[in-house]
């Protein structure tokens, strides 16, 4: 347990084991999408108000749903990075972020498109839907200060402490239903003893929620592997990594 | 099949929310596997001409 603990720290050993993980981990997230997709969009009945209307939930709650762990994932990564120093905490975080953000943007567009037959407006001033907003700038403000930096370590430290000052805003989302009063509907699915949706509505729902984690899972493999590879440029092993790459026979001058 | 696409009316709603998905979707893979080939390329380069500087 401990050496497995021990090696997820070495860049070199993360750098093989998600290379490894990452194309099954694709696969598997996009057929678990796929089958969410048909289950949503053919198996399940239509809704006895939204009637088809409400199929758009299918991808935008669980979107909505990963713009919020993603963000929780940064801010643990990085108060992992800054109390033990560890630099594939903060790799972690920085690669986290642009898929984060594109899920953020993803579940305010697709609010937009489902808001404007349901509630007659694209758009609403309300504490759920400018939270979110509020969500996508955190992202944007994470990212934007980290490319301000040209030393990784400086952009490391000070991207950590605007993740975790932006905690405070994922409860806000999450609750905002409930503070406020609001356009939007309450939670549906995360009142685990009663859900307030049938059996064939609901699996898709998990289903799709389960395919966007693990391909939330699979492109941080893939953006991990580039970080780590920019941070360890000068170590050894990079040599033996990029092996198949570099010029077979060296012309000497 | 025409009612499946014509999604009770809501059609234009349900298929771009889900088309835009897509969308989102392709573009993380795209993105995030052209930046590993540009800055494995990148790295290789530099090895290779560091390597050369050190042989001669």
């Amino acid at each position: 347990m401990w050496t497995w603990f021990y090696k997820l720290g070495s860049p070199p050993h993360l750098y093989r084991l998600a290379g490894r993980l990452a194309p099954w981990l694709l696969w598997v997230s996009i057929a678990l999408i796929a089958i969410a997709t048909y289950g949503g969009l053919v198996l399940a009945p239509p809704d006895y108000q939204q009637g088809d209307g409400f199929r758009i939930i299918y991808v935008h709650a669980p979107s909505a749903w990963m713009s919020m762990s993603v963000y929780a994932v940064i801010a643990i990564a990085s108060t992992i990075g800054l109390i033990w120093r560890m630099k594939l905490a903060f790799a972690v975080a920085a690669a986290s972020a642009p898929v984060g953000a594109s899920f953020t943007f993803l579940a305010l567009v697709t609010g937009a498109i489902w808001g404007q037959p349901m509630w007659g407006t694209w758009w609403v001033w309300d504490a759920r839907l400018t939270s979110e907003l509020i969500l996508l700038f955190i992202y944007f403000g994470y990212m934007g200060l980290r490319a301000a930096f040209n030393e990784v370590q400086k952009a490391d430290r000070a991207s950590a402490v605007l993740a975790i000052v932006g905690v405070v805003n994922l409860p806000i989302i999450h609750y905002s239903v409930v503070w406020w009063n609001t356009l939007h509907q309450a939670s549906t699915v995360t009142k685990l003893d009663n859900p307030s949706i049938s059996m064939d509505m609901l699996w898709p729902l998990l289903v799709m929620i389960m395919g966007f984690n693990l391909f939330y899972i699979a492109i941080l493999a893939t953006r991990v592997r580039s970080e780590v590879l920019g941070r360890e440029r000068n170590a050894r092993w990079i040599g033996g990594a990029l092996n198949g790459l570099l010029p077979r026979s060296r012309v000497s001058a | 099949m025409i009612e499946f696409l014509e999604m009770g009316g809501y059609a234009k709603y349900v298929w771009s929310a889900f088309g835009l998905t897509l969308a989102i979707l392709v573009a993380n893979i795209v993105v995030a596997q052209q930046q590993f080939r540009s800055v494995r390329t990148r790295l290789a380069q530099r090895w290779a001409n560091q390597q050369e500087s050190s042989d001669q």
